[in-house]
């Protein structure tokens, strides 16, 4: 037993020097973002520019934890977030982008500062049960969800990041006190909390609520697999604020002493290669211009016709955000 | 073990006097409390109905297959909490096996008893395994005694081997209060707002080290509360006092109540493995086979490199904490064990966040390796190692150690020749309850992990929380068969000696 346990630790302690041995360029990316989806990219990736990548997979709230408490000490040289709000949350751990990383994007998805890369777009939606929903109940504007005909049907995840994303835009949109009103409005009205965009929509499926308030590249998952799949997705009215339209990320670590590598590896993310597999396998909206579009999307021009007109950098204000999420106990 | 501790409160002192006060005195706080209170008590509950009639129907009746009983009770702990919760849910609702097969939909298991249910029936092996053990060490002398002078069998039970059981019961109730306590993936998918589910959100959700340090604080005081009953209950004499070896039982044969011990066991086997086996199996088909199976088995791998020396170490460094309790009762050992299980009670997330913490400034070159990794694991489970270890050295008693002390053997001598040879079984019983917990564990093995090095648990997690349940089914599926052939071998082994 003593033997195997010191065999054990001999292996364990070996591991890690050995990598270190490894002269190769090697870059070593946080994940935010699940595995089956950029995995195959990233493989391209090494595959392409012969740079071996070990990515570190996790949620990106834990993550961005993660990243806080190891500071200037992070093993990380990119992280690449589900949501704005995360990258804004670590923006300040992050290096500056050179300005041509972002040239080439469509201006919406921007950020000014150039601290971080959008690697993807994605609008929020309503899902809603196409059994038990007619189209003459669907609500023009997120703000009528509060009112009774609604009550206890709708559901929403106010821990999910996107979902904090869009309460500051409703903050930026029409003032703290509309934003608060309509928390406490939906709280009054039975709104049932869930943990993430994917329980919403099960939820709805299993019976339990009839709308729902998510991104909209999820439900494209569930149709795929079943054409017969009781849950639908629509917009609300052009311009209103429950159409808002958000990214995913990624930036350079400022602790990382591998920047030029990491700057490779964001080029590539929004190289029209990278873009198109994102689009087509992610259901997700490019953030460049000129590529072959989902079909199962709406087309980006109708988006942006439908989409609140919301500065991205202008949504950053997490902290404020989660304060007023307290305040009304949602949090 | 202090580290968490240190680290906690230092996060919680970050904040200003005013986001104090305004974060310590919530009512939410309260009403946090209660809920974690009474879903405590709900399971602890329903644990004990399954657990104690389990353990004496495999120990003491005569039940044909009680081997394979024993495997069956024990396999449960190898379940997932997510799949657990995700196998009842699956009852119901569109997918359910209710709707799908029988047109209707149930209603969907959530809140207190969702929670209670799904937590009962994954936790109660842990309960099952000690009282397991406390019944096969327990001498048949006493019952028989009682028996000769006149007691009935309902009573004998009551009087004699109930009051021998409570070190077991009270190992037992502990580790499960702990494990509710700071279990987060069937709280969150039961949607039941405890103090784990308020922690993980702080962290994740809002980014907020501050609250959920506090957060975490208290729920160590609810912890500690535990811990100190614990201890304030287990008092008095356990081990046999006669001369001689004692015999097996005899069997107590079943008459008329074999039926309902069959239902009993069908049900019990039947809601806690095969309701979960058939979900995961179901996911399976659906995926239609198309898994990459070297992924899987690297995983499987890279799962066995961290979970093997692990149930290694926590066994070893918790042999002398329980040694030293039982034995030399002092202020100093009963310290150590106290911390030993607040250890265990520090929610994951926070526990892994101190060890980056102190290990990028105590010792950066250990960060990210698997050295620390097995460490944290070490650390965290180490008070699960001490249950079984614990109520066996209780039974042995001092009186063979004291024998060969008097033959002219060492301390270090008499232990090692007298005591381990009957404390050996009961390790390999902690070896496998830390094992298995390891095998699932997942905020530890997310933040200390070396980056790319992704377990079985892991890799379940990324597919299940992206809606891909199809996806993660082989790897969810490989856990549960994994742990299960250690658990098979481990009480073979146990059962030839």
């Amino acid at each position: 037993m003593k033997r195997f346990l010191a065999g054990c630790i001999a292996l364990a302690m070996s591991l890690p020097v050995t990598a270190v041995m490894a002269q190769a360029q090697e870059l070593t990316v946080y994940s935010g973002r699940g595995e089956a989806l950029v995995g195959p990219i990233i493989a391209q990736f090494e595959r392409e520019s012969g740079v071996k990548v070990n990515v570190r997979y996790g949620g990106t709230s834990e993550l961005a934890t993660l990243l806080t408490e190891e500071g200037a000490q992070s093993p990380a040289d990119v992280f690449w977030a589900q949501d704005g709000g995360a990258l804004g949350a670590v923006a300040p751990l992050f290096a500056d982008l050179p300005a041509e990383v972002n040239e080439g994007v469509s201006a919406e998805f921007r950020n000014v500062n150039n601290k971080w890369a959008p690697t993807s777009g994605r609008s929020r939606t309503l899902v809603y049960s196409t059994e038990r929903v007619q189209e003459a109940d669907l609500p023009a504007s997120i703000a009528d969800l509060t009112n009774e005909k609604y009550k206890g049907r709708v559901a929403w995840a106010p821990t999910n990041g996107s979902f904090q994303a869009f309460v500051t835009a409703f903050r930026v949109a029409h003032g703290d006190d509309a934003a608060r009103q309509w928390l406490e409005g939906m709280i009054a009205n039975d709104a049932k909390a869930y943990r993430n965009n994917g329980s919403q929509i099960e939820a709805i499926a299993n019976g339990e609520v009839d709308f729902g308030l998510v991104n909209n590249y999820y439900l494209g998952r569930y149709l795929a697999r079943d054409d017969k799949f009781p849950v639908a997705q629509t917009h609300f009215g052009a311009g209103d604020i429950g159409n808002l339209l958000n990214v995913a990320g990624a930036g350079i670590v400022a602790a990382s002493d591998n920047q030029e590598v990491a700057r490779q590896f964001i080029d590539y993310l929004l190289s029209p290669k990278a873009q198109q597999y994102i689009t087509t396998q992610g259901n997700e909206y490019p953030v460049i211009p000129g590529l072959i579009a989902n079909p199962t999307l709406e087309p980006f021009e109708e988006l942006q016709a439908l989409s609140p007109k919301v500065d991205i950098d202008a949504i950053s204000d997490l902290e404020g955000t989660l304060e007023l999420l307290r305040q009304v106990g949602l949090l | 073990m202090l580290v968490p501790m240190i680290y906690l409160v230092a996060r919680a002192f970050d904040a200003d006097a005013a986001t104090l006060v305004d974060v310590v005195f919530r009512r939410r706080n309260l009403a946090l409390l209660g809920n974690t209170l009474a879903l405590t008590a709900c399971v602890l509950a329903v644990t004990t109905a399954v657990a104690l009639p389990l353990a004496w129907l495999v120990t003491r009746s005569d039940l044909r297959f009680r081997g394979l009983h024993s495997v069956l009770g024990v396999l449960p702990l190898a379940v997932p909490g997510y799949v657990m919760a995700y196998a009842l849910i699956g009852l119901s609702g569109y997918y359910g096996f209710a709707s799908q097969l029988l047109g209707i939909r149930l209603p969907r298991p959530e809140g207190l008893w969702g929670a209670a249910l799904a937590l009962s029936l994954y936790t109660f092996p842990y309960l099952f395994l000690n009282l397991r053990a406390a019944l096969l060490g327990l001498d048949p002398g006493l019952e028989e005694s009682a028996r000769c002078l006149g007691r009935s069998p309902w009573n004998t039970f009551r009087t004699v081997t109930l009051p021998h059981l409570v070190p077991a019961l009270l190992a037992g109730w502990l580790v499960i209060a702990l494990y509710v306590v700071g279990d987060f993936g069937v709280i969150a998918l039961m949607r039941y707002e405890v103090f784990s589910y308020a922690i993980f959100t702080q962290y994740s959700a809002a980014f907020d080290r501050v609250y959920a340090a506090w957060l975490s604080l208290m729920l160590m005081a609810v912890t500690l509360s535990f811990i100190l009953i614990e201890a304030r209950l287990r008092r008095g004499r356990y081990a046999r006092t006669g001369k001689g070896a004692a015999r097996p039982p005899a069997p107590v044969p079943l008459g008329r109540l074999r039926p309902l011990a069959f239902a009993f066991l069908t049900l019990v086997h039947g809601a806690s493995l095969g309701l979960p086996l058939a979900v995961l199996l179901y996911w399976m088909a659906r995926s239609g086979a198309s898994a990459d199976l070297l992924e899987v088995a690297r995983a499987f791998w890279r799962t066995a490199l961290v979970a093997v020396p692990a149930a290694t170490l926590a066994t070893g460094l918790a042999l002398p904490v329980v040694y030293l309790t039982v034995r030399f009762p002092s202020r100093l050992a009963s310290a150590v064990d106290r911390l030993v299980y607040l250890g265990y009670a520090v929610p994951p997330l926070a526990f892994a966040l101190s060890m980056v913490f102190f290990a990028l400034r105590a010792a950066p070159f250990l960060y990210q390796t698997l050295a620390l990794l097995i460490f944290a694991y070490a650390m965290t489970f180490l008070a699960l190692a001490m249950g079984p270890m614990r109520s066996r050295l209780l039974q042995i008693g001092p009186r063979l150690e004291e024998v060969s002390r008097s033959l002219g053997y060492g301390p270090w001598h008499a232990f090692r020749l007298a005591t381990l040879p009957l404390v050996r079984r009961s390790m390999l019983a902690a070896g496998l309850l830390v094992f298995i917990s390891v095998v699932k564990e997942l905020p530890i093995t997310f933040l200390l992990a070396p980056t790319g090095h992704t377990t079985l648990s892991m890799a379940v997690f990324s597919r299940t929380s992206e809606g891909m349940m199809a996806e993660a089914a082989p790897y969810a599926l490989m856990i549960v068969v994994f742990s299960s052939l250690f658990v098979g071998l481990i009480l073979r082994y146990e059962g030839r000696r």
